[in-house]
């Protein structure tokens, strides 16, 4: 197990963002986090990478917990955030290479890890672009290599596809699969589009703060008659909606 | 995590500060045209109406321009700090800051690393002031040049922390303008930056206290003396530990975990 969440409740003064929250991951496996917009999401996330105090329950990250471990254990998590989080007037290498330092990489593992990354995602042509002159699809692709700079064993994805055309997002989800497979990877992928879950995935949903459901995409869409995601996914929060 | 990527982290983020510099070009310039139009403009005007007499650390008669000289490096520190509080916010809304704070290194650790780098940034364009101010007839003995670094580090540590203060404070860009109003202009003009204290209090007894209380003016006072070799305990013990006290409080307030600009986050989650 790698990622281990527990009972995990947090409150933004009155309002419940999250409650009860509870799921695992295990190492190696592809995981999407589907809700609408607002069902705490980005919040699970802001604990996840340590941002906000946990106020309520537990998460262990390989068997430490993550918020009351020193803060080395921020480098098993790469993240790709829902904005883009690149510096615009910087190029793609300056970006890259700035990711590495405060990581803490040194100058060769920097530069090896760099150039890995920029073959991976076929941006060694463009490294010394600015980043101000990229399109989105790619600047998706330079965050998820400047996520994969220090070899994470988890990565999060906040809504990495807001903002890409069809193409561009197939191709990133494509991208991301792929890196699963190559890297023994941890994937933990938030979005409110179901065209983005496939039938081998496993499906967290997310609603208003609560975990309604926790299985594979296959077996959640048993769940309707018409054996649909999509059915069964608009069953689950039209309840809560209700 | 090993010792080595303290120092690697702080080096990151130091070319990092420093490459944005270097691209917006126009934020060089406008830092070394603000304080040469006060040098070449304002002085000229007011050299008459401001004469000077022989205080610490002069030991003569000096130029107006002379004057206020240590006064427009303690402007250039004071405005790049309110720069990079800017680009703090700036960073925030754009996400730069929390892909800082996923590094594993101690947060408090991060935001000084931000500091310091934010007040060497300013370094280079103090001493560029002073290479064109040496060509208008600011000639400080070349030792000066040396010792008068300390003093400008710790100023602009201190303008750097009060920047971040306020950048955690600031919930949009928009909301920028304010800081100009409400703590640059009152901080340097409420200072020995353009006028000695004397004459202030000759005016008004208040505003000379309240002159007296601002950290700006120890700081332009201890510029003053080291620009001139010698070292000026008073405004030492007052200013080191406000800095300390104000960057404390800088990392605190930006620790999203923590400090107010946590409650920024969540406010707009």
């Amino acid at each position: 197990m790698l990622l281990e969440v527990k009972h995990v409740d947090f409150n933004f003064g009155d309002r419940q963002a999250l409650v009860d929250v509870c799921l695992s991951l295990q190492v190696g496996g592809f995981y999407a986090l589907l809700g609408p917009n607002g069902a705490g999401k980005s919040t699970l996330f802001a604990l996840l990478n340590r941002f906000y105090p946990l106020q309520h329950g537990s998460i262990k990250l390989a068997g430490k917990e993550l918020h009351s471990a020193s803060s080395d254990i921020l480098s098993n998590v790469g993240m790709v955030f829902q904005q883009s989080a690149l510096d615009l007037d910087l190029t793609i290498y300056e970006n890259l290479r700035y990711h590495c330092a405060i990581q803490g990489m040194s100058s060769k593992q920097s530069e090896q890890a760099i150039k890995e990354q920029l073959q991976r995602f076929d941006l060694s042509d463009h490294k010394l672009r600015q980043v101000r002159h990229l399109n989105g699809g790619h600047r998706r692709r330079v965050e998820l290599a400047r996520a994969l700079l220090h070899k994470p064993s988890l990565l999060l994805l906040d809504e990495p596809s807001v903002g890409l055309d069809r193409a561009s997002r197939t191709q990133l989800l494509a991208y991301v699969h792929l890196l699963r497979e190559e890297e023994n990877l941890t994937v933990l992928w938030a979005t409110h589009i179901l065209e983005e879950v496939s039938a081998t995935d496993d499906v967290i949903v997310l609603s208003k703060g609560r975990v309604l459901a926790h299985e594979n995409a296959q077996r959640l869409a048993q769940r309707s008659a018409s054996a649909m995601l999509a059915d069964s996914y608009a069953d689950l929060i039209g309840e809560t909606h209700a | 995590m090993h010792k080595s990527a303290y120092g690697i982290v702080f080096w990151g983020v130091l070319r990092r500060e420093s490459l944005r510099f270097i691209y917006q070009r126009s934020r060089f310039f406008s830092a070394l045209v603000r304080p040469l139009l006060w040098l070449l403009v304002f002085a000229a005007g007011f050299r008459s109406v401001l004469g000077i007499a022989i205080l610490p650390p002069y030991e003569t008669y000096i130029t107006y321009e002379q004057y206020i000289a240590p006064g427009l490096m303690a402007m250039i520190l004071l405005f790049n700090g309110m720069q990079s509080s800017l680009s703090m916010v700036y960073d925030r809304e754009m996400g730069s800051m929390k892909v800082l704070l996923m590094s594993p290194l101690p947060r408090g650790y991060l935001l000084f690393t931000k500091v310091l780098a934010s007040a060497l940034v300013a370094l280079p364009q103090v001493y560029t002031f002073l290479v064109i101010a040496w060509f208008l007839g600011i000639q400080p003995d070349w030792f000066g040049y040396v010792t008068v670094l300390p003093s400008l580090l710790l100023t602009g540590i201190l303008v750097a922390s009060l920047g971040l203060i306020l950048a955690s404070l600031i919930k949009q860009l928009e909301n920028f303008a304010g800081v100009m109003n409400f703590v640059v202009f009152p901080m340097f003009f409420m200072s020995s930056a353009l006028y000695p204290l004397w004459r202030m209090r000759e005016s008004s007894e208040w505003l000379y206290w309240v002159c007296l209380w601002n950290p700006f003016t120890h700081a332009v006072e201890l510029i003053r003396f080291s620009l001139h070799s010698k070292f000026n305990l008073d405004a030492i013990i007052i200013l080191a530990p406000v800095t300390l006290i104000l960057m404390l409080l800088a990392i605190w307030s930006f620790d999203p975990q923590r400090g107010l600009s946590g409650r920024l986050l969540k406010s707009k989650s």
